[in-house]
């Protein structure tokens, strides 16, 4: 057995690469509940692309026969609907935990130097993810998937001058048709899967190369032993990958609950428009984005001109690209912040929660109000947080992570 | 090995012509895979003229033809509809169609080549959902119009021209297709006859 990995080290990095990455990364010893979402999100991520393969040998991409074959793979093929319910669940903990996952980089100041790139090929994968999801949402071939697509593409068409063109060329038609179902289950099943996979290789060879960040925002890289080891590091194997594990079983009971018992999510994960199949010629009568979409489609409703409605829901998701460079500060976690911050950080998630509430339900003048306030208040965090970030009244850090 | 010294401006001139040769090549070869993406010989087809008789039409119907995959509503309005259409221009945002939404025949208060008949694509210009046809009923929406399309996705109204009313998402007025009456009783939707008339 020893000779046998002699023999592979000899022609692959592999013990190297494994205690890079594994067997002796430094851990900051630290880490708390926040800490368990980037796992969670690569087991999600397994199931997504297993149950999608399987799915795939089912499923057929066209406008006459998709809508039946889901059909099909929920009532005729053995554990079929487990197959499905497992990735249309998936889909919608994907976004779970990846929101999770967001917000605890928020607070810890993990996208600040150095680790913007991080911060970028998250946020990079994050729009891969919402494209992923997005042209996944159409395969089912539903009332509302088709619908739904109707809405996004035409945002399209607010671009000037080459808008029209650019929506007949994304459909391939000049409506949504089979032409656009295929194309999109082609990019759904290979190309966006493909891009997602290579940008988390990137995100965790980046991350592994500056070492983690942790609740109190401390380099443990800056306070060594004498054999080069930080003093507030651990091995991630086998004291991370215990935590995890007891996560992912934490994970799996709501996994598990909302799969088998709830799988529809009252119409919030799977809508119930989408049960009856795609007719070009009927709206719904109210169409709303999955729930993970909704913030971002209230800030697209809350402004009354379409090109600017356009502009600031692409804004609202530009803007977190740059936030390593509006954030000004030097310290990292909230824990050592000023109060403004805490509060600026308290009005954001409120205000994205409400969002997030608004983009599901039908307009009213009133909501749309409130969809303004709240989206003022979505964008206001980041301006204020390029404000007083400069010279925030912060409280001394300490030297070494506290317990 | 030449020991001859390095010539950096020659070594960056071929750097460069070579880049920018194969930067040309590459940019011939997305040719396929962007065009392959536009609507095929097929969709085109699909995308063909419709032919609508309207010879049994009544005063207030509404005849919806599928032409392209969209709805084409061709709506018969009695004449006090017609004689509303003046009076409400200051509740809207385009009365007299300047947004180029129609063909230049139809760019007239009726917006339509016969006034009685109103030929337009059932799209909502917001965000392309069908809005409703509320005739008689539409009082609720907008006082004092009896007649207009209501779209249930975001709440934009449109008069019986097609229209749209201000303070609604939708930005234009539904869009007019090209057509041209091929005889009395006939239209042919998606093709003016190759005339303005």
């Amino acid at each position: 057995m020893k000779g046998l990995l002699n023999w592979i080290d000899e022609r692959i990095p592999l013990t190297k690469t494994y205690n890079k990455h594994v067997g002796q990364y430094p851990t900051p010893i630290n880490f708390n509940f926040w800490y368990i979402f980037g796992f969670i999100a690569m087991i999600v991520l397994v199931n997504q692309i297993l149950t999608g393969i399987w799915l795939t040998m089912n499923y057929n991409p066209s406008g006459e026969g998709a809508f039946a074959s889901v059909e099909y793979i929920m009532r005729d093929v053995d554990y079929g609907w487990l197959l499905r319910y497992m990735h249309s669940t998936g889909a919608s903990a994907f976004f779970v935990v990846i929101y999770l996952h967001m917000y605890r980089g928020l607070i810890y100041g993990s996208y600040q130097k150095p680790r913007e790139l991080i911060w970028l090929f998250g946020m990079l994968i994050f729009l891969v993810l919402m494209a992923e999801a997005f042209m996944g949402y159409l395969l089912p071939w539903g009332q509302m998937s088709y619908w739904g697509a109707q809405v996004i593409i035409s945002l399209f068409g607010a671009i000037p001058f080459i808008g029209d063109d650019l929506t007949l060329w994304i459909r391939g038609d000049y409506v949504i048709s089979g032409a656009t179902l295929n194309r999109f289950f082609s990019l759904h099943v290979i190309a966006l899967p493909l891009v997602l996979v290579m940008l988390v290789f990137l995100h965790i060879v980046a991350l592994h190369e500056v070492g983690s960040n942790n609740p109190d925002g401390i380099e443990i890289k800056e306070n060594k032993d004498e054999n080069g080891w930080p003093k507030d590091g651990i091995p991630f194997h086998p004291y991370f990958t215990v935590k995890d594990l007891a996560a992912i079983v934490g994970f799996l009971f709501f996994f598990a609950w909302v799969m088998f018992f709830v799988p529809e999510g009252g119409g919030y994960l799977l809508e119930a428009p989408n049960f009856e199949a795609a007719n070009p010629l009927k709206t719904p009568e109210h169409i709303a984005p999955v729930w993970y979409f909704t913030p971002f489609y209230a800030i697209l409703r809350a402004v009354p001109d379409k090109l600017m409605g356009v502009a600031m829901m692409g804004l609202s998701i530009a803007v977190l690209f740059v936030l390593p460079w509006l954030d000004r500060c030097k310290v990292k976690s909230i824990r050592y912040r000023s109060i403004w911050h805490k509060l600026n950080i308290a009005q954001f998630v409120i205000c994205f929660v409400v969002l997030g509430i608004l983009g599901a339900l039908p307009s009213t003048p009133m909501l749309t109000l409130l969809a303004r306030i709240t989206s003022f208040g979505y964008f206001a965090y980041f301006i204020l947080l390029f404000i007083y970030s400069k010279n925030e009244a912060t409280k001394p850090v300490p030297e070494r992570v506290t317990r | 090995m030449s020991n001859a010294p390095v010539d950096a401006g020659r070594r960056r001139f071929l750097t460069w012509s070579t880049a920018v040769v194969g930067g040309v090549g590459v940019g011939y070869a997305a040719v396929p895979f962007i065009s392959s993406w536009n609507p095929s010989a097929k969709a085109k087809a699909a995308g063909a003229p419709v032919e609508v008789n309207v010879s049994k039409i009544e005063p207030g119907q509404l005849l919806r033809v599928e032409w392209r995959g969209k709805p084409v509503w061709i709506v018969s309005r009695p004449q006090s509809v017609l004689d509303n259409l003046d009076k409400i221009g200051s509740q809207l945002r385009d009365p007299n169609s300047e947004e180029p939404q129609q063909p230049e025949y139809a760019q007239n208060s009726y917006r339509s080549l016969k006034p009685e008949l109103l030929v337009s694509v059932g799209l909502c210009t917001h965000l392309g959902c069908s809005p409703t046809y509320l005739p008689g009923s539409f009082e609720e929406q907008v006082q004092g119009v009896e007649y207009g399309f209501f779209c249930p996705c975001h709440g934009s109204k449109f008069d019986m021209a097609g229209r749209v009313f201000q303070g609604v998402p939708a930005p234009l007025n539904l869009v007019v297709p090209p057509h041209y009456y091929v005889d009395e009783n006939t239209i042919l939707i998606g093709n003016d006859g190759g005339e303005s008339v």
